[in-house]
Parts: C-alpha cells; sequence; structure tokens
C-alpha cells in the first residue's frame, strides 16, 4: 500500500538520524575506554544504553539484522555491567564494539539511500558470543543461562539483589486454588508472580508457560499454582500478600528449608528470576570518570535545517529592512530627535537579532576533529606506528554548512599525516623524536576567518622531491631557487600530482589533495602549507566564518552599482597619467612598486555605459585571487557595506566574475563581483 | 487512498482552470493561465545583468526576493517602447522558478471555456506559434494564450538555431 509508506518516511528520518548520533557517541566511547584501557560504569551504562535503543527502535523498524546484533552486543556488556572485577582484553571486545558500528552504520546508509539493509551481522554475532563465552570462562563462571538467540524476545530475568547472602530469607512454597469459574487462570497467576516479585529474589513456579500456554489453565484449575519462592519478609505478610488475590479459592502457605522435589528440578533446569532492569548498581558509587555526551542530550533539540534556512533569509530581510526605513530619503534633512534615538534602539536589537540567529547555526567542530580519532587508531594499528592525536580548540564554532564540507577533507589530511609523513618507529628513534608520533589537530577564530591546522611531526616535505616530480610533469618552468616554499608546496595540491612510488591502500594516487582543495575552494576557504624537511609539515586552511554575509567595497560603474568583497581588496588609489601603459597586444597594465599589474576595466566587460571611461577620472582598485593580482577600473567608491549576498535565480546563466548579488539600503541591487572569476578571463 | 487524494486535487484545481489574465503587447492580445500568475506590480528600476541575452532585461528587488525580468516585446521580436506607467511586471511562477514578464499593460481575468480554445493553426515560418498553444475566442476578440514553459525554456534552442 502506497500509503504506508507515506507514514514510513517521517520514522524511517528519524531512525535513521538517531541510528547515526548514537554510532558516532558509541564510537566516541569506545574509543576514550580502549585509551584508559578501563571501563567505567557510567561508560558501560551508556553504552548499554545505546545497544538496548537500537535494538529496540532497529526491531520496530524491522531491521532484524541490525536488532540481532545490537543484542549480542547488549548481552556482553551486560555481562560485563554485573561482574565488575571481570578481566577483560579491551583490544577485542571494542574490535569487536567497532566492527559492529560499522556493520551498522554500513546498513543504515544503506537504509538512507533505499537500498535494502540486507548484510549479515552473523559473523559478528557469532564472534560476539564466543568472545562472551570466552569471557565467563576465564573468569570462573559456569554458564547457567541458556540464552537461545532464535527468539527474539528472550524474557531474560535478572536478580536485582545481586549478593547471594541467604541469611534472613526464609523459602515458601504456596499452592493457590482459584474459584470455579473465574477464567484466565494463567493471567491471574502471572499477575501473582508479578506482584510477589518485590518481595522475593528467587521464584519458581508450576505450570512454568504460564502465559503462553493455554493447557496452564488446566493444570492449574486441577492442581492449582505451585509457587516455590525465597523472601526476607516474615510470613505474615507474605500470606497478606498472597491472601489479597482476587478469586481466590484456597491458599496453602508452607515455610520450608528446602523447595519440593518438582520446583527443584525447575531450578536446575532454568533459573528465573525476577526482572528489574531499571535498578543501578548499588554497590559501585565510586568515582567514574565523567563522560560528558550523557549530560548534554537533554538540552538538545534537532531542528530541520530547511526551517533555520528560513530564519535565517527572514531575519537578513528584517536587516535591510530596518536600514531602509531608518535611512529612508524622505527622512533626509529634517531634525527628528525621538526618531532617531527610536531608530538606534532598534538597530540595536536587529543587530543583535541577528548575531543570534546566525549563531544557531554554528556548531562546534569537536564532533568532526572527534570523528579523525577513529582514523587515527585504525591507521596507526594497521601501519604500526604509534600515534597521538591532540586536539586544541575543539569548542571553536563553525557555521554547518562548513562543518559538512570540512570533515572529508580533514580526514584526508589526517591520513596523508600518517601515511606519508609520520616515519616508523625505528626511524623516528634514529632522529632522535620521541617514539610516539603526533599529529594535532587546532581550530582557532582570527578576525573573520575559522583556522583549522593539521600539524604533524614527521619527515616534511622535500622541497626538491615535489620540483623534481612538477618538472617531470611539466608543471614548472622557474628554476628550483626562484620559487618559495609556499609555491613548491602548493604543487601538492593540483590534481594528479603525487611523490609517492607505489600507491597505497591510503594514497599514494595523486587524487587526495585536489579533492580536498576542491571541497575548501567550495566554501570559500584557503590552504596554505609549511613545512621543514625532517620536523614535519603545518597544513592551514582558512575559512571565512560566515558565508551568507560579506563585508564589500560598494563602487559605481555607469549607472550601476557593484560590490566588491573586500577580502579581494589590497588597495586602491587613483592612478596617475603616466603610469597606465600598453603592451603591444592592447592589453593595459599599470606599474605599482616596481610590479606590473593588468587593468580589467569593468565597464568593457560587462558592456555597460559610462562616461568615465579615461583613466584618470575613474579609481583603479588592486584586487588579488589566491595566485595573482591586478587592478579594476571603475568609475568611483561609493563606501563599505556589510551586506547579504544572495544567490542569483538560477534561471539567469551566470555570467563569469558575477558570485551572486545584494540588496543595498535603499532597495537597490548590486552585483557581487567574483574576483576570481575576473581575473581568469 | 491516494486516487481520491488526486480526485480531490483535481476538483481543487478546476476553480483555477479556465481563467486566463490577458495583457497585450503591441497590436495583440494575449493570455496566460492564472494559474502560473503570482502577482502584477508596477514597473520599477531593474538592475542590469551582464553577459544575457536582450530580451532579459536584468533582474527586480520583490520585497527581498530577486527576480529577473523579462521583456516580452523583444521576446517576441517587436520593437522596444519605452516604458510607461501603465507598464506591468506580471510575475509568473513556473516549477518553482518566479520570473517577471514586462508587458504594455494589463486588460482583465477572463473565463475561457476548453471549447472556446482551438489549437494553433501550423504556420512553419512564424516562430510565434511554438509559445502559442491556443486561441482563444472571447466574444469579437481573438486571444492568444501563451504557453510559459515554453516561453522560458526556449533558450536552448534559440541559442542552437542562431549558432546553426
Amino acid at each position: 500500500m502506497s500509503g504506508d509508506e507515506i507514514i514510513r518516511e517521517p520514522m524511517l528520518e528519524i531512525y535513521i538520524f538517531e541510528a547515526t548520533q548514537l554510532m558516532e557517541q558509541l564510537e566516541e566511547i569506545s574509543i576514550e575506554c580502549e585509551k584508559n584501557k578501563e571501563i567505567g560504569t557510567e561508560a558501560i551504562n551508556e553504552i548499554f544504553r545505546v545497544m538496548h535503543t537500537i535494538k529496540s527502535s532497529s526491531a520496530m523498524m524491522m531491521f532484524n539484522n541490525i536488532a540481532v546484533l545490537a543484542h549480542s552486543l547488549e548481552d556482553l556488556f551486560y555481562y560485563i555491567r554485573e561482574n565488575d572485577a571481570v578481566n577483560i582484553d579491551f583490544e577485542k571486545l571494542f574490535d569487536l564494539v567497532l566492527f559492529g558500528i560499522d556493520f551498522i552504520k554500513g546498513e543504515v546508509s544503506k537504509i538512507e539511500n533505499n537500498n535494502n539493509a540486507d548484510g549479515s551481522s552473523e559473523s559478528l554475532v557469532k564472534k560476539s558470543t564466543s568472545l562472551l563465552k570466552d569471557m565467563k570462562e576465564t573468569n570462573g563462571v559456569i554458564i547457567k543461562n541458556d540464552l537461545s538467540e532464535k527468539r527474539e524476545d528472550t524474557k531474560y530475568y535478572i536478580s536485582s539483589y545481586g549478593n547471594s547472602s541467604n541469611e534472613n530469607k526464609q523459602k515458601y512454597v504456596a499452592r493457590i486454588f482459584y474459584e470455579d469459574g473465574c477464567e484466565m487462570e494463567n493471567v491471574r497467576a502471572y499477575t501473582v508472580i508479578h506482584n510477589l516479585k518485590d518481595i522475593v529474589s528467587e521464584m519458581y513456579h508450576i505450570p512454568e508457560d504460564i502465559i503462553e500456554s493455554n493447557d496452564s489453565v488446566e493444570l492449574i484449575r486441577k492442581n492449582g499454582f505451585l509457587i516455590g519462592f525465597s523472601t526476607t519478609a516474615i510470613k505474615e505478610k507474605v500470606e497478606e500478600e498472597l491472601n489479597g488475590i482476587v478469586f481466590l479459592r484456597e491458599l496453602e502457605l508452607q515455610q520450608v528449608d528446602e523447595f519440593p522435589q518438582e520446583l527443584k528440578a525447575l531450578k536446575a533446569k532454568t533459573k528465573i528470576v525476577l526482572e528489574d532492569p531499571e535498578e543501578p548498581m548499588e554497590s559501585n558509587k565510586e568515582e567514574v570518570p565523567h563522560i560528558n555526551k550523557s549530560g548534554k542530550q537533554q538540552s538538545i533539540i534537532s531542528v530541520n535545517i530547511s526551517k533555520l534556512d528560513m530564519l535565517l533569509d527572514l531575519v537578513g530581510e528584517i536587516v535591510i529592512s530596518e536600514a531602509m526605513v531608518t535611512k529612508n530619503p524622505d527622512l533626509e534633512g529634517l531634525q527628528l530627535d525621538d526618531f532617531n534615538k527610536a531608530a538606534r534602539q532598534l538597530r540595536k536589537l536587529t543587530n543583535e537579532l541577528q548575531d543570534i540567529v546566525m549563531s544557531i547555526r554554528m556548531v562546534p567542530v569537536s564532533m568532526t576533529f572527534h570523528k579523525m580519532n577513529r582514523i587515527v587508531r585504525d591507521m596507526s594499528k594497521k601501519q604500526n606506528k604509534d600515534v597521538e592525536l591532540e586536539i586544541i580548540g575543539e569548542e571553536t564554532e563553525v557555521d554547518k554548512n562548513i562543518i559538512d564540507h570540512i570533515s572529508d577533507p580533514l580526514m584526508h589530511l589526517v591520513r596523508n599525516s600518517l601515511d606519508h609523513g609520520l616515519e616508523e618507529e625505528g626511524e623516528r628513534l634514529a632522529s632522535d623524536k620521541p617514539k610516539v608520533g603526533k599529529i594535532t589537530l587546532e581550530a582557532k577564530n582570527a578576525g573573520g576567518d575559522v583556522f583549522i591546522i593539521v600539524r604533524d611531526d614527521g619527515r616534511g616535505l622535500d622541497r626538491k622531491k615535489i620540483y623534481d616530480k612538477a618538472k617531470l610533469q611539466g608543471l614548472v618552468n622557474k628554476p628550483l631557487e626562484e620559487l618559495t616554499d609556499k609555491e613548491i608546496f602548493a604543487y601538492i595540491l593540483l590534481p594528479g600530482f603525487s611523490t609517492n612510488d607505489s600507491v597505497t591502500e591510503y594514497s599514494g594516487r595523486g587524487v587526495g589533495m585536489d579533492v580536498v582543495k576542491k571541497n575548501i575552494d567550495s566554501i570559500g576557504g584557503t590552504i596554505s602549507i609549511e613545512s621543514e624537511i625532517g620536523q614535519g609539515s603545518t597544513i592551514s586552511i582558512k575559512i571565512p566564518l560566515t558565508l551568507a554575509i560579506i563585508d564589500g567595497l560598494e563602487v559605481a560603474v555607469g549607472m550601476s552599482k557593484y560590490t566588491i568583497p573586500i577580502t579581494s581588496i589590497r588597495e586602491s588609489f587613483k592612478p596617475k597619467e603616466n603610469e597606465v601603459i600598453a603592451d603591444s597586444e592592447g592589453n593595459e597594465m599599470i606599474m605599482i612598486r616596481g610590479e606590473a599589474y593588468l587593468i580589467y576595466r569593468l565597464h568593457q566587460i560587462f558592456n555597460i555605459n559610462t562616461k568615465v571611461t579615461t583613466s584618470t577620472d575613474g579609481i583603479m582598485v588592486m584586487v588579488e585571487d589566491n595566485t595573482k593580482a591586478a587592478c579594476l577600473f571603475v568609475d568611483s567608491l561609493i563606501g563599505e557595506q556589510q551586506v547579504v549576498v544572495k544567490a542569483i535565480p538560477t534561471y539567469i546563466k551566470k555570467a563569469k566574475g558575477i558570485a551572486g548579488c545584494t540588496i543595498l539600503g535603499d532597495g537597490n541591487i548590486s552585483l557581487i563581483i567574483d574576483v576570481n572569476g575576473i581575473l581568469d578571463r | 487512498m491516494a486516487e481520491i487524494l488526486d480526485e480531490v486535487m483535481e476538483t481543487a484545481e478546476d476553480t483555477q482552470k479556465g481563467k486566463f489574465l490577458t495583457f497585450s503587447v503591441g497590436k495583440e492580445a494575449y493570455g496566460i493561465e492564472i494559474k502560473f500568475v503570482t502577482e502584477i506590480i508596477g514597473i520599477q528600476d531593474i538592475t542590469e545583468v551582464p553577459e544575457l541575452p536582450d530580451y532579459v532585461k536584468g533582474i527586480i528587488n520583490l520585497r527581498g526576493k530577486i527576480i529577473p525580468v523579462i521583456d516580452v516585446r523583444l521576446r517576441f521580436k517587436k520593437e522596444p517602447k519605452q516604458y510607461n506607467d501603465r507598464t506591468c511586471i506580471v510575475v509568473i511562477n513556473i516549477k518553482e522558478t518566479s520570473v517577471g514578464l514586462i508587458v504594455d499593460n494589463v486588460a482583465e481575468v477572463i473565463n475561457i471555456e476548453d471549447s472556446n480554445i482551438v489549437p494553433p493553426p501550423q504556420i512553419k515560418a512564424g516562430f510565434h506559434n511554438r509559445y502559442v498553444r491556443g486561441i482563444g475566442k472571447v466574444g469579437n476578440e481573438v486571444k492568444l494564450l501563451l504557453d510559459c514553459d515554453k516561453l522560458l525554456n526556449d533558450d536552448e534552442l534559440d541559442k542552437i538555431a542562431d549558432i546553426v
């Protein structure tokens, strides 16, 4: 039925979202525990909670393979929780957990892409049960519980009173007869058990299978309901409890030293004890390492990003409208003191509103940084390099959009550092470096930008090697000495460039850095590389803080107004008569402090009618992009403004050199110049 | 379940079906289905955008939204006319794209029954016909009913035709 699918979608969304979140949480805790070589109570509880949630939601959404895996991992951690002094093989355990996480992540992404989650978790489940068995055996505990893995709803009852001190416990045997014709004796019997469980520890009953089996009704009618239990409560209390049963015809209650034969037989078969999963371990209330994730859960709400975008747009509009009202040409020259005061107040409030709304989209980078932990762990194991990951400044916040785009590049840079940068143990010791390699991930705010820095203390970049390879590929035409370090290192960002002689599992094809650069470019950032041979390399990524608002310089060309982003401007000046020169092909250039810059006349490029054509009448604005600088010739400068960037409607095919448009304070539209685009012409 | 929903949708659409907004460009009267029209505004300042075909005049700021505008006269290759205070911009919305059409003046909204609409004659030469999906008879007059999709999207074909 198509109707079902429509209803299912939002649930599926929530499931996917929740599962992904939980997996990330679990991964982080696991790596933390593995590093500290101990599992605190809070950690166990957290892991248990996560597994339990995944198990139930997967079962509900009918993803049985995930549910079964979660179940078996839950068992594992249940065992660890109940038995603290257990000797755990941390590596094996967390390897298994991480494999499990990977499996679940894989399945969830299959689901996300509307494919069937058909992976088989059997091998992992088998591993998990065998690990559990091993743990139990090494800790001298005989396996009592026969957890049948086939039955999905195995009700395993756990004793809430862990210590088996039997001093004050008395054993009782009770036989209950119900009134004839009261029907549903089995359900009533179950109610009895349920009510008794609060005051008893062990309980066995015949017939055993009271809920599922219909024969039990007959049995109870004929022989009565036989219960054997041990409790610390006094006989009177027990009697009172049992006498309160509805439709009770006859009650036989006896205090015994030993359970009668039939009940003993049950005890040997399966130990049915009573469930109380919510109660925390009372014995362990010492100081535990604080897992910071659990506290934060309650104060976070997840919001659809499109709502945030709409909110952001609307606030942008309010800022513009506010400017249109307070700077209205109608009000010019009028002496309006009270109005001005009120307008100032309004301005303050709208600024504050804007700041807060902008900050909503800001997310701390810690999540992304912590993901790198996993990669470092996996790779360092595979390559036999001991590596430590240091994270500085993880509270730094960046726009959500940016986070999505830096995750992949960061992963790549970390991999590169590990694969190419850090040397093997022997080499490190030989060069007087500490045995453990260090990779530092740092994030900091500086002015209007965010810096993300990846630093390693490996072997650094070899200037000559890069230069040679670049020459081989025909990318250089200047001799080695003339190129600055920065320029040489920038070569590794080119597609297809790699100094690796062979391709490894992780890198060497020469594809990675180019993709990194593309990703960073798409969010308007820049990469710069520094390195010292033998000491290490540092890769810095500079990203503008917000995508939607930029500082721009308003210029006029003819009747139109254009905005040039301030980040691209070096300086502006009025040219003098003899500074402008033309070469043989008619390309105009200007000499500034000994260097020649090309001149781009905006009115020519954009075919605008303007009276200002002679160089001395207009203004030159020197702009630069990543690699080169040039001068733009405009009519006049209007002023500096902070503008909200709006995308050009898709219907209009973008002209090269226009990055977007913005609405000015007076309601007019100004086009934003894309410096890269102009300089590429 | 889905079929019932569809039926409801169709009956809702019927209230807009058969209604056309008529406007004139030069000597001809054109009609456009009302379901595409979002609003009609008076002519306002247009910001030029470089490197666009001549009939795309530029972009305007409509309460914070940036909308491109097309001059219908130039689209239909007539001589351009000075904009006066009767010139209007008809904002249409097709498939999530909003575009403004600059027209000489706007007349009224008329009901035209399907029975009064005939398909346009197949003239090979006139390129008008690509945009006209039918001819509607209203009283003694004839309105050319435009196909909005083609109006916006024929760009590619035009460009290719030009090159060839």
